[in-house]
């Protein structure tokens, strides 16, 4: 919350990217914390590539509703005349050109200078060297050369016209620590996330639920009955479902302390493993 | 995820219980300090296996390099787990600090790791400005090395005030009882004089696991807990709650008519409904009347917490003012400069240590934009009294501070601010130092105390002002700052343009070096430091004249941006008038009316501008004279039209 206000306070024209996911979700009931009573002093972008769920819109524009939140959804108009689609384009193009491009759009169009985004530290590997605000360039580039110390918590948030800064308040927080307030809060999330029987076709490998008929179905074949949930949600032809009996928050907390414990089962064996090789090796195996 | 508390299996397991369980946890942040030798990357690396808390992936890439590179035999090389994660710093990424997280199932860990050597004491400074707690490492065959001394020095200015003394590879000392009390003591000789008093000392080995986890059995004279014991149980924040009140506001909260709050985070103290507080710098009194929190009205609220305050009082507050206690006694002159009570200082001139973060190095008087909690204000470091040797604690005279420099200086700022000496709070005595064109974060700094009441030196409020003086006079008063190389034309176009005003009938005055720099400046050289001095002397005599009504032309080299935006923020909007009298270097070389660029290229002249000190051309001035291609009327015709429009 601390992070969001000083966010607010230094910049002109702050955004918070609103993906409809559960981290954005907790994101934004922390930024309303954060200003209660007051309404929240910035936007939120969200940027629709006209693949996500159908729920998530629902979702979101109930959302907006109910709280009288100021949403901009953008599209890149120019992919959508291409038709830019996650399934002959491939992910890649699609992500690129649908996401990526269209937030830079969005950003320079509406001269946003701050956007906050859900970014998780467990996410990617190279945690150690997160800050909390990311500097951009006018091209939108990250240097990492060029990023500052961050000291006490004495935010540097002086930057020249045309650039912006990227700040993850959520950085320190895990996948379990975003469910467990989930839960103790109430945040409202999609009910995509929650197990329930759906129609499933095999795509890319991948468990996809047919959200319209836009995805192709095989020879025929009819998408059969699954009961799944998502751990992400995005374009529904990308995003992969897993196979779950959770129906509730409390549940998909359990299943991720269960999923845990089989982690660490997996690394014991790893453990013998290097045993035996070292073993090998004295025996003069290599 | 802890042991105790994972589901075997059962999937009976109590959700709301672990859940209580998380959220009882607290987080201590710590920094582990000690040079390559001392065993840091293999406590470290213990730290993290030992508490089952590290990804797999990372275990599964540290069991491959210890099958490699290993030195450990059959176990897997502890510090080749915390070596393979910083395979970042070598691509040239810039970490400051690298964090690792763990936990066990009575705290969440965050460890800072910062390489040891002494062209990172910045990056050690940051990580213990977020640290609670210093892990000081010492080799036990070695003792207390000169770099104990100054990595102990650098975490305790920056604010950790609890150390643990571990003293590493035990086993190699043969466990030695005599050897530990020796350096124990020998530390704590050292310490005591830089004020670290809260000190635990263990014998450890991080290569066996010996007292870091498990107590053992080889010395059985030591009978203190393990360090992670310690680590765990250490009450580092107990003491937060009872300090004083703080409360820096970092928003106003002003929905409708009706409400009116002020938001931020509680660094320190306590607050109740109904207590009286005051609103830093201005003092103004006032009591609480609602603490609003994330879920409703509280009835107090502690350090930690993120609140939004209402007071009883219709006050001026905004962002950047501090609310804390109100003064216990009426603020007189003979305050020392430590404060009264529980109330913060208000001042704008203040005692500081300072760590000089960037390539190019401090320079006194030159402005730098200051951060303190949520004000932001322009500071300048008006005398450097010292420069520290880290190694040796030796007072050194300096005249500026380079990279990775720590020095003791006295610094003003443009307006009062409230503060702390660093000493009693760590969230309202810390700053940093902004650079104004970079926006690089240049400094950093610890308060040590207030040197001056800002209330004490209230500018006289002047009946006959500017405004008065200049209708008197029948012009607008501003000041004409010329820049360029020397020999580019500037007095000889400065000059030819006062001779023109002054034939309008306006009053004026030329400031150039052959009448600043054999008076008010002849104390002054040609050193950047100097310069910097020069101009900032300059710049207020302009300022006075100004004030005094008179059309000020000031002709100087002038070439740093800072001094000249640090004359442009003296002056009223539109009352600076930048001119870049723009003359290449080779026509100002070939003029050379004084003979100055002769003398400079034999090597006769130092520091000379554009031969071998840099000239940096403004970025925005008002206006630009090309002084090698028109003659000199035709440039004052120019900017007599621009005074004119």
């Amino acid at each position: 919350m601390h992070i969001i206000r000083e966010v607010a306070a230094e910049f002109r024209h702050p955004v918070m990217l609103y993906s409809i996911g559960k981290d954005s979700a907790v994101m934004l009931h922390l930024a309303m914390k954060a200003f209660a009573p007051g309404k929240l002093p910035f936007p939120l972008l969200h940027v629709d590539t006209k693949w996500k769920f159908r729920e998530m819109i629902e979702f979101r524009d109930q959302l907006a509703k109910d709280h009288g939140l100021d949403l901009i959804v953008h599209t890149n108009q120019d992919g959508l005349k291409r038709g830019v689609n996650p399934i002959t384009f491939g992910s890649k193009v699609h992500t690129d050109v649908m996401k990526t491009d269209a937030l830079k759009q969005a950003l320079d169009a509406h001269k946003f200078d701050a956007a906050f985004g859900g970014a998780r530290r467990d996410e990617e590997k190279s945690r150690a060297k997160e800050r909390i605000f990311s500097f951009r360039t006018a091209n939108h580039r990250w240097d990492p050369k060029n990023q500052r110390p961050e000291l006490w918590n004495l935010y540097n948030t002086r930057i020249a016209p045309g650039e912006s800064v990227r700040v993850f308040p959520l950085s320190n927080w895990t996948e379990l620590d975003i469910w467990q307030y989930i839960y103790r809060e109430n945040v409202p999330i999609p009910s995509l996330y929650l197990a329930k029987e759906r129609p499933i076709v095999r795509f890319n490998g991948m468990l996809i639920m047919r959200d319209d008929e836009r995805l192709p179905l095989e020879d025929g074949k009819e998408p059969e009955m699954m009961k799944v949930r998502f751990r992400t949600l995005g374009c529904y032809p990308l995003t992969g479902a897993v196979r779950s009996e959770a129906e509730t928050v409390k549940d998909i907390i359990l299943e991720l302390l269960q999923s845990r414990t089989s982690e660490r089962e997996g690394r014991a064996i790893d453990k013998d493993q290097i045993g035996s090789m070292e073993k090998k090796k004295q025996e003069g195996y290599f | 995820m802890p042991d105790t508390t994972s589901p075997t299996g059962t999937p009976a397991i109590d959700i709301d219980a672990f859940l209580d369980a998380q959220d009882a946890k607290d987080q201590l942040r710590f920094l582990t300090c000690g040079s390559v030798d001392d065993g840091k990357s293999t406590l470290l690396g213990r730290l993290l296996y030992d508490s089952k808390t590290i990804f797999e992936d990372q275990l599964s890439a540290a069991e491959t390099e210890s099958r490699k590179f290993g030195t450990q035999g059959d176990q897997v090389d502890l510090a080749l787990l915390v070596d393979g994660l910083q395979a970042e710093r070598e691509q040239g990424i810039t970490i400051d600090v690298a964090y690792r997280f763990f936990e066990t199932d009575k705290r969440k860990f965050i460890a800072a790791d910062t390489p040891g050597h002494e062209q990172y004491t910045r990056n050690m400074a940051t990580g213990a400005s977020t640290a609670e707690l210093a892990i000081i490492l010492i080799d036990a065959r070695k003792g207390v090395l000169t770099q104990t001394k100054r990595h102990s020095y650098i975490v305790g200015q920056f604010g950790i005030r609890h150390v643990i003394l571990a003293v590493n590879k035990m086993d190699l000392v043969g466990y030695d009882r005599a050897v530990f009390d020796a350096i124990v003591s020998d530390y704590k000789d050292f310490a005591g004089k830089i004020g670290l008093t809260d000190i635990r000392a263990i014998p450890l080995s991080a290569l066996t696991g010996e007292n870091v986890f498990t107590p053992q059995t080889e010395m059985p004279w030591y009978d203190g807990p393990p360090l992670m014991e310690i680590l765990e149980t250490i009450d580092v924040r107990g003491d937060l709650a009872a300090e004083p009140f703080r409360f820096p506001v970092q928003w106003v909260n002003r929905p409708n008519l009706d409400f009116r709050g002020f938001s931020g985070l509680i660094p320190s103290g306590t607050v109740a409904v109904g207590d009286p507080v005051a609103v830093y710098p201005a003092e103004t009194a006032s009591r609480v009347t609602r603490i609003v929190g994330p879920s409703g009205d509280l009835d107090r609220a502690v350090a930690g917490q993120s609140v939004t305050l209402v007071l009883a009082d219709e006050i001026d507050v905004s962002r950047g003012d501090l609310i804390a206690p109100a003064p216990a006694a009426p603020a007189d002159a003979g305050d020392n400069g430590n404060g009264n009570g529980e109330a913060p200082l208000s001042a704008d001139q203040f005692a500081a240590h300072i760590l000089w973060m960037d390539q190019e190095e401090m320079l006194p008087e030159r402005s730098y934009i200051i951060r303190f909690a949520t004000a932001s204000a322009q500071a300048r470091v008006t005398d450097l009294t010292h420069r520290l040797d880290v190694n040796t604690l030796d007072k050194l005279a300096a005249k500026t501070l380079g990279l990775n420099e720590i020095g003791y200086c006295k610094m003003a700022i443009d307006r009062a601010v409230a503060f702390d000496p660093f000493g009693r709070s760590r969230a309202t005595g810390a700053f940093v130092l902004i650079d104004r064109f970079t926006n690089a974060t240049v400094g950093a700094g610890v308060v040590d105390f207030a040197l001056r009441r800002a209330s004490n030196i209230a500018w006289h409020d002047m009946k006959v002002d500017r405004a008065l003086r200049s209708r008197a006079l029948g012009q607008t008063p501003r000041m004409l700052w010329f820049t360029g190389l020397s020999g580019a034309g500037k007095s000889t176009i400065a000059d030819r343009l006062e001779q023109r005003l002054q034939a309008a009938g306006k009053h004026t005055y030329l400031l150039d070096g052959d009448n600043v720099r054999h008076g008010l400046n002849k104390d002054l050289g040609f050193t950047d430091r100097d310069r910097v001095e020069n101009i900032r002397r300059v710049a207020e005599v302009g300022r006075l004249m100004v004030d005094a009504g008179l059309i000020t032309l000031v002709s100087f080299i002038s070439p740093f941006r800072s001094e000249r935006e640090m004359a442009r923020a003296l002056m009223d909007e539109g009352e600076f008038v930048e001119i870049h009298v723009d003359t290449p270097l080779e026509i100002c070389e070939r003029r050379d009316p004084k003979g100055l660029y002769k003398k400079a290229r034999s090597g006769k002249l130092k520091n000379f501008t554009g031969i071998d000190s840099d000239y940096e051309p403004p970025e925005n001035p008002e206006l630009v004279l090309k002084a090698g291609e028109k003659s000199v009327d035709q440039l004052v015709d120019q900017i007599l039209e621009y005074l004119n429009r």
